[in-house]
């Protein structure tokens, strides 16, 4: 489908729940209506808010579809009957949502993807904390990891992010009102996800990328030519190295936010030992087949190559792909120093890529006190 | 002013600072921040005059648009108003009739105007300073192109010259700030267009600023609360350089990298004892090259640069530490054990950046 037919997406980006997504989005909602736009809503999530219920009156809902999992009913936006009725717009609540297992597709922004691929504009909520890319800075903030992630091109591609924004101060009045939540999980709330550090920080974040999607968008194409047009500058490009360590997915993401930033191209690299007769343990394997995966699912381009020492496997093909910068995940603490021959794989790389600039990624786990 | 203060006792002086501190503390300014005229800040803030009111708040409203539209007027009937004064022409608000009336909190809709002569104050931020400072709350709405630091950039972006303009520190020293940011035009537009694209850019500055009063008041909130982590909610990159590091690729590479993340940088160097006229020479070159890149320069003391760096980045909460590759060997790991690794064990909430020479 050309992509001048493709739907628009625009994201109404928040900082925590309870700020007004929602309610701007159905705002906005009657008023393309009261223009004649032919518009419905998708999915609504009430959370018991008067204010943003009151606002779904007047507006054409299409019905959710029930999905049975394990005995209970679930209630899941039903994407093909939103695509069948074919609107011109269609609000969607809550789109980091997980869709519950059986359903058509895994996640809401699946689901939303196939609205867009129709032609049907989408407009939508989302908090910050979801971003993929943001995961590891979340969860050293709010020292929780949150689970149901949007990969961050699929942020990219809204034609528009606006930044919904509401003072921690008003927030934390609305949650003691119980506008929010209802007391007792307020009261939760408030000691975990509502701390006023955490929340001031959260809206900085939110922010910041709001104001970096609209940078973005404003200058269009000029971004990525911008970093390579200098003369005699070349464009960069980056390699994260994939292993078996667990802190690979932080590398991944803190290689692919930078090299978004910078407009450089990333590869994700694993490298198979030569001469392992017995390949690797199966746990091994597993975890970086799913480390491949993951960075897969963020749009990274993949490779698996063959080496009989990882560094220098890696180092080569970096030279021979002109990357200019290798991400590696933080090494495991150990006893230091270490003698020369026992140094470990990033000591190693860092002594061989002389040319190329390393960045060993933070670990940036929750915060302790 | 002499003869005053030589009557004053010692219980005198503190009754002062105790009231002093007492209107510091009551102090509390909440600015509406807004990128153009139109985008609804004026709506924001009123329906916040409302919703106050309903709940059984002392509210006035001290100053409104000169046009107001019916939606804002039908909040306005309901609201206290007083009104502008009308001095030689021009309008100001009524400042010693606000302070007279008292109101918990006052509305402010449009900060950047100069008084007209013949007032107390030349501007209107600086009235409402004076409000502040008799403990009435004041909210107020403001739009970017009012900020007094950012003309120039305004200007670049809007071809316009503004003449009233309020300064930014006023503007940080708000309790509060919230930002109006609905999108440009129609949602959802299909080819945005040089109007549309000039609203981005202002959108994008009002975001900014907006983060950054953000970041000031999380950084004091948690010195008042004696904690120092760091959220890396800004990115913040500390630049380590020697008189043999290849600054340059360092300096370019920060300040691309922090322009992009809206971010800051600085360029550290920690003093070493007796290095030769050459090294120095070297050196003063380079902190002068970061200067005039617009980074902020840092000369650290502290026999072991390893822990002199470490220390500085976790005060400053820095999220990116760059460091050179002369730094990857040398003199320092033939006394301290390899830097790199030791800089790697300490620093373990940054993303650590190795260099080529």
């Amino acid at each position: 489908m050309p992509d001048s037919q493709r739907g628009k997406l625009k994201i109404y980006m928040g900082y925590a729940a309870g700020v007004g997504k929602t309610y701007q989005m159905l705002e906005e909602a009657h008023s393309l209506k009261s223009k004649g736009v032919d518009l419905v809503v998708g999915y609504f999530e009430p959370h018991g808010r008067k204010d943003t219920i009151a606002l779904i009156q007047g507006l054409e809902v299409i019905p959710r579809k029930k999905v049975e999992y394990r005995g209970t009913a679930f209630e899941e936006m039903d994407a093909e009957a939103i695509v069948a009725r074919h609107p011109q717009v269609c609000a969607v609540d809550e789109f980091p949502h997980t869709n519950v297992p059986g359903s058509a597709r895994t996640k809401r922004w699946e689901d939303v993807e196939v609205l867009l691929d129709a032609g049907i504009d989408v407009l939508t909520t989302m908090n910050i904390q979801h971003l993929e890319s943001l995961n590891d800075q979340v969860w050293h903030i709010t020292g929780i990891r949150v689970r149901e992630t949007i990969p961050d091109w699929v942020l990219q591609q809204a034609s528009d992010v606006v930044m919904i924004d509401l003072t921690p101060r008003a927030l934390l009045h609305r949650l003691q009102r119980g506008v929010v939540y209802s007391s007792d999980k307020a009261q939760r709330a408030m000691q975990n996800f509502f701390r006023e550090s955490t929340l001031v920080a959260l809206r900085e974040l939110a922010l910041r990328e709001t104001a970096h999607e609209v940078e973005q968008r404003s200058e269009g194409e000029a971004v990525p030519a911008k970093i390579g047009a200098a003369p005699g500058e070349a464009r960069h490009k980056i390699l994260v190295l994939v292993t078996e360590d667990p802190k690979t997915a932080m590398a991944i993401r803190r290689a692919k936010r930078v090299g978004d930033f910078l407009g450089a191209e990333c590869f994700a690299v694993a490298v198979r030992r030569l001469g392992d007769l017995n390949g690797l343990p199966e746990a091994e394997r597993e975890a970086i087949e799913r480390h491949l995966n993951f960075a897969r699912n963020l749009h990274i381009e993949t490779r698996i190559i063959e080496g009989i020492a990882t560094a220098e496997a890696v180092v080569d093909f970096a030279r021979r792909n002109q990357i200019t910068q290798i991400f590696v995940a933080r090494p495991k603490e150990r006893a230091w120093p270490v003698p020369l021959l026992l140094r470990d794989l990033v000591q190693k790389i860092v002594y061989r890529a002389k040319e190329m600039q390393i960045v060993i990624v933070a670990d940036r786990g929750p915060q302790s006190g | 002013m002499a003869i005053e203060t030589a009557r004053k006792t010692p219980e005198d002086y503190l009754r002062e600072c105790q009231a002093e501190e007492a209107a510091l503390q009551q102090r509390h300014l909440k600015i509406f921040l807004g990128y153009a005229s139109g985008v609804g800040k004026s709506m924001r803030m009123l329906e916040e005059a409302r919703r106050r009111r309903e709940r059984g708040q002392d509210v006035v409203v001290g100053a409104v648009q000169p046009a107001v539209p019916p939606e804002q007027a039908a909040v306005l009937a309901k609201l206290e108003v007083m009104p502008l004064r009308v001095v030689d022409g021009g309008t100001a608000i009524d400042v010693d009739g606000l302070i007279r009336r008292h109101p918990t909190v006052c509305f402010i809709d449009g900060l950047a105007y100069d008084n007209p002569p013949g007032c107390r104050n030349r501007t209107r931020w600086q009235d409402v300073d004076d409000l502040l400072n008799t403990g009435i709350k004041v909210i107020a709405s403001i739009n970017i192109q009012y900020i007094a630091e950012l003309q120039e950039q305004v200007e670049a972006i809007t071809g316009k010259h503004v003449e009233q303009t309020v300064p930014v520190a006023f503007i940080k020293s708000a309790d509060e700030i919230e930002i109006v940011d609905a999108a440009p035009e129609a949602p959802l537009e299909h080819s945005p267009s040089e109007r549309t694209e000039r609203l981005s850019k202002l959108r994008e500055l009002a975001l900014v600023l907006a983060a950054e009063v953000v970041d000031e008041q999380l950084n004091e909130y948690l010195e008042n609360h004696g904690i120092h982590p760091t959220f890396g909610a800004h990115e913040r990159i500390l630049v380590c350089v020697t008189p043999r590091a290849n600054a340059h690729e360092m300096i370019e590479t920060a300040r691309t990298i922090s322009q992009r993340f809206h971010g800051e940088w600085t360029v550290a160097y920690v003093n070493q004892p007796a290095i030769s006229d050459v090294d120095q020479a070297a050196l003063d070159q380079k902190l002068a090259m970061a200067r005039d890149a617009g980074a902020n320069i840092e000369i650290l003391e502290g026999e072991d640069p390893v822990s002199a760096i470490v220390g500085f980045a976790q005060a400053r909460g820095i999220t990116q530490l760059f460091i050179g590759h002369s730094q990857r060997s040398g003199l320092w790991s033939r006394i301290r054990g390899n830097p790199v690794d030791r800089l790697l064990r300490l620093s373990r909430g940054m993303d650590v950046r190795v260099f080529p020479q």
